[in-house]
């Protein structure tokens, strides 16, 4: 194959990647979105593999390489679990990190192509970089994955002045990308790469680290955006426009939704990313602040029954509650049982429910919801009034009143999903405690809450069997 | 000290309820209270003494002795003047009351220093619902006028095929879709009817279609909607409409059912003498308006007619024929209500005027006369008054259109562009021309992603993410070429074995990331569907 044909075909890949991403605006054509990003990743593979800079000699290790690669990919593709997508999808960014630094390292050491002057600094410029992003997105990633699975615990781990500590690692950073720079040879510059790499490993853990529970969608799709950085990044340094392309779509895609995760929970990215919540700036969270006055009104299973079966109209809310608890199919029993009563079931879901953006939509997917009746917050939040009985299933800080009610709260001006306004709320939680944010739910409280406690599984299949029975 | 509920038989001609029912009693036993029940004041809602008793209520032998036995009296019926005359002052009394028909009776309650809780006055707002028996009550009538309708009609409601031959179906048309005309579309529509309805108030139409049945709209651009989320009268031309829509309707109609009420003033005339001799021989009208003078021009109260052909129901006391479930209704809206009254649950009572709806209930306190009360508020907001009541809770709605989020300031702007404008100044100066040529690609990439992935509907930002996982696995192109690049005479030191090693790991990594991305993807967007 002549460079042009590959440079063509490369084109080819980087349209129909685009395609890719603009498919997924609807679920009809999502299908065929994904179907053109694999045919693009095709054409991408053996233009290159057939192009000019591979000779047959590599062919076996590639095809090797490849099949390897595959097996487990496919494998881990098949036996995830949906609960599961955000460790998998985060596992994955590790791998994309990972693989941008060996690329990195193999270019440096590489002589086969010599540049000089100005070519030469931004091409060390770019592996420098190129490293740096990877290794971060790995080192990150690796964490997100081991506190999404439990492996470590979610609490934000905050070390005394960190943001010193990582500031002195941001200016050693420069000073050895300088030395690099003014390195003569590879071995010389083979040391301030290395270190540069341990620090930005020590830097991607610290700063996930410092993050946990609810903010997890934000650092999901920020790993997700850091991913597409690093490709790009490679791109620059192999001078390939096609991995600067769609290096640069991933990073934007990921941008954007770490925008939305943002503005969901009426936060700033600095915010997020500096870790911890309500301890930013030193602003302490009004601890003693408003307590909700009242009393709650716990119900059980047969009630919560009897106020479904009643109920001409009913949204259910899901929370992380109901992924940890596994509920979504009985959810989806129970949904279909009132549908087939002709009651009208919806669903409302809020952009920073469970732990990466989607994630309840996934679920409801799975367990076969129909995605019409999914709706979002915004879609959902005027039909409250009209709602005979919203079901809260493992969902907390998304539902507070307090965020629209008292601006005192640290979660004040968070949208949120409006429960309270309809005719009856059932909130279901395994105990009273308060949610990641930390602040007490006056939603509770309120006269048209019922609670009912347990497990969000256990509970919910009781409902079932009372509907049914 | 605890107080006793008298329960007494109602006098009313005609009038089978009870105020309250032995499942109740017991509940009410259980806030405190004690309960005495006049003998036989259940029986003809099939209720008798023994059941009370069982209950757990005492029985008296008489009017004047439960009378002069409760401190809290409760009732369906407004007392009579003889009834009045027995009650000790002090008492309380929750009963009907309509105290804007009745003024002499609130007079003469009010000479007795009672404390008197209306049940037609509790306000129509949603915590109050479980108290409202005007509701309930409501309800009772709109599905008894249908049980009435389908007696006097001579043929089936549903339509059938049968060995004798095709019959049709009834068609029936509902005036006034409130709680009795909802009740009257369900049951209409339970027995296989074709229902239609029609209303002042726009909102309904989704709930009359929630029920099965069709709303037919009146073309006339006018708000029905009034205080309290009850109609209001309409203007003069939207009445003209509203009547030739109605004149359509019965021609064609089989029964009509009418429950247009306008609180505090006679009912409107909707079906005129002329529609009634439109209709078919055998037709049937039920006027639940009767008592107010009825929908139709040609009703008369409390009894049923023949005019023209059709059979007309004026009958005013629906809810008492169905007496059972009627008491029953009745009394856990006075339980509610009682509860409302005495929240520590110690058998007293507080009349709190706080509260709002026991403001509103409470015509009278303790000989003063409290009614109106101060204007309910609106309850249900017609929707063309949101967009102006809600400007700041409502966020941009994500996900559509290009644009980030809120127009930025003029000073936001500026900085950016500065700054943007700075950097590539900066680049210009100093990068080669090669580097240029990627650099104005990488921006423009990033373009486009911005505004490709603002279109994505955010139920599929978790496909979303595994997708783009799976692209940037394109970095194995890096890879690729780095295992056995053509190599020239000039680079015998490059440590070919080493990139070989770290080019194949790195391949495998990204294989694992190309194929498991795309096929959870694929896995994923199989599961969405309709």
């Amino acid at each position: 194959m002549s460079p042009s044909l590959a440079a063509i075909a490369y084109l080819g890949a980087a349209i129909l990647f685009i395609l890719s991403l603009g498919g997924l605006s609807h679920p009809e054509t999502s299908r065929r979105g994904n179907l053109y990003g694999m045919v693009g990743m095709t054409i991408a593979v053996l233009a290159t593999v057939l192009g000019p800079r591979v000779t047959a000699a590599g062919i076996p290790w590639i095809v090797g390489a490849m099949a390897v690669g595959a097996t487990i990919g496919l494998y881990a593709a098949r036996k995830v679990q949906m609960t599961q997508m955000p460790e998998l999808v985060a596992l994955m960014h590790s791998l994309v990190g990972f693989a941008a630094c060996l690329v990195g390292f193999a270019s440096y050491i590489d002589t086969s192509i010599e540049f000089t002057g100005a070519e030469k600094a931004i091409h060390e410029v770019e592996i420098y970089i190129g490293i740096l992003i990877g290794a971060v997105t790995f080192s990150g990633s690796v964490i997100a994955f081991g506190k999404l699975s439990a492996k470590i615990d979610g609490k934000p781990v905050l070390l005394p002045g960190r943001h010193w500590l990582n500031l002195a690692g941001l200016l050693v950073v420069i000073w050895f990308g300088y030395e690099f720079l003014q390195a003569g040879d590879i071995a010389a510059g083979m040391t301030p790469l290395i270190v540069m790499t341990v620090i930005a490993l020590a830097f991607g853990v610290h700063m996930v680290m410092a993050i946990g529970g609810a903010d997890m969608p934000v650092v999901v799709s920020m790993l997700n955006s850091y991913s597409g950085w690093a490709a790009a990044a490679t791109g620059f340094m192999l001078s390939n426009d096609l991995l600067i392309v769609t290096g640069a779509l991933v990073g934007s895609s990921g941008a954007i939704l770490s925008y939305i995760m943002c503005r969901a929970m009426n936060r700033n990215f600095v915010s997020v990313i500096a870790g911890g919540f309500g301890t930013g700036g030193g602003a302490a969270p009004a601890a003693a602040g408003t307590q909700p006055a009242g009393e709650v009104t716990p119900v059980g299973a047969a009630e919560t029954a009897e106020l479904l079966r009643a109920a001409r109209n009913v949204v259910i809310v899901p929370g992380y509650g109901m992924a940890v608890a596994q509920a979504q199919h009985t959810v989806y029993e129970i949904t279909k049982h009132l549908r087939e009563k002709g009651i009208n079931v919806r669903f409302g879901i809020h952009p920073v429910a469970g732990r990466m953006p989607g994630h309840m939509n996934v679920l409801l997917a799975e367990a076969k919801v129909p995605y019409d009746i999914v709706l979002e917050m915004d879609e959902i939040n005027d039909d409250f009034p009209a709602t005979d009985v919203a079901m809260v299933i493992g969902a907390n800080d998304i539902v507070n009143p307090a965020a629209e009610d008292d601006p005192t709260s640290p979660i004040a001006g968070m949208p949120v999903l409006q429960v309270w306004k309809s005719k009856t709320s059932i909130v279901m939680k395994r105990s009273m405690a308060s949610g990641y944010a930390g602040v007490d739910n006056p939603l509770f409280y309120k006269d048209n809450n019922r609670m009912l406690f347990g497990d969000a599984k256990k509970m919910l299949d009781e409902v079932l069997g009372m509907l049914k029975g | 000290m605890p107080l006793t509920i008298g329960v007494p038989r109602e006098v009313f001609a005609g009038e089978k309820r009870v105020a309250t029912v032995p499942e109740v009693v017991e509940k009410l036993i259980k806030l405190g209270f004690a309960v005495t029940v006049e003998s036989g004041a259940g029986v003809a809602a099939s209720f008798d003494d023994d059941a009370y008793r069982k209950a757990g209520a005492s029985i008296a032998a008489d009017a004047a002795a439960l009378w002069s036995a409760a401190d809290l009296v409760f009732k369906v019926r407004a007392p009579t003047a003889q009834e009045i005359g027995l009650i000790r002052p002090g008492t309380a009394l929750i009963s009907f009351v309509w105290p804007a028909q009745n003024p002499e009776l609130m007079q003469q309650l009010a000479a007795r220093k009672l404390t008197v809780l209306a049940v037609d006055s509790v306000p129509r707002i949603s915590r109050a619902q479980k108290m409202d028996a005007l509701s309930s009550m409501a309800n009772i009538a709109g599905y008894r006028a249908v049980i009435e309708a389908a007696h006097h009609f001579g043929r089936f409601f549903t339509g059938q095929i049968t060995a004798a031959g095709k019959v049709p179906p009834a068609k029936v048309f509902v005036i006034g879709a409130g709680v009795a005309g909802l009740a009257a579309l369900g049951a209409a529509v339970g027995l296989g009817a074709i229902v239609r309805a029609n209303d002042t108030r726009p909102e309904v139409a989704d709930q009359v279609k929630s029920m099965g049945a069709e709303f037919v709209p009146v073309d006339y651009q006018e708000e029905g909607t009034g205080v309290g989320g009850y109609a209001k009268v309409m203007s003069e031309g939207f009445q003209k409409a509203q009547l030739a829509v109605f004149a359509k309707q019965a021609a064609d109609v089989d029964i009509i059912i009418t429950t247009a009420l306008i609180p505090g003033r006679p009912a409107p005339k909707l079906i005129t003498a002329d529609m009634v001799k439109s209709m078919r021989a055998g037709s049937v009208i039920v006027d639940l308006a009767a008592e107010q003078g009825g929908n139709c021009e040609l009703t008369v109260p409390d009894q049923v007619v023949v005019r023209h052909g059709v059979t007309i129901i004026g009958y005013t006391d629906l809810p008492s024929r169905l007496a059972r479930q009627a008491s029953t209704l009745y009394a856990t809206n006075l339980l509610r209500l009682a509860e409302e009254l005495c929240k520590a649950k110690d058998g007293t009572i507080d009349v709190n005027f706080d509260d709002e709806v026991i403001r509103g209930a409470t015509v009278i306190k303790e000989g003063a006369v409290t009614w109106p009360p101060p204007a309910p508020k609106l309850s249900a907001a017609p929707p063309q008054a949101k967009p102006a009541a809600t400007p700041a809770a409502a966020p941009k709605k994500s996900g559509h259109g290009a644009g980030a989020g809120e127009p930025a300031s003029g000073a936001g702007v500026a900085a950016t562009f500065g700054t943007a404008a700075v950097l590539f100044w900066l680049i210009g100066a100093f990068a080669p021309a090669s580097f240029l040529a990627h650099f104005t690609v990488f921006v423009l990439a990033c373009f486009i992603g911005y505004m490709v992935v603002w279109n994505v509907t955010p139920s599929l930002h978790t496909p979303l993410m595994s997708v783009t996982n799976a692209i940037s696995s394109i970095i194995a192109v890096g890879a690729l070429i780095q295992v056995a690049p053509p190599l020239g005479g000039s680079t015998m030191d490059r440590p070919s074995d080493w990139i070989l090693g770290l080019a194949v790991l790195a391949l495998a990594l990204t294989a694992i990331n190309m194929f498991g991305g795309f096929a959870v993807t694929r896995r994923m967007l199989a599961m969405f569907r309709k």
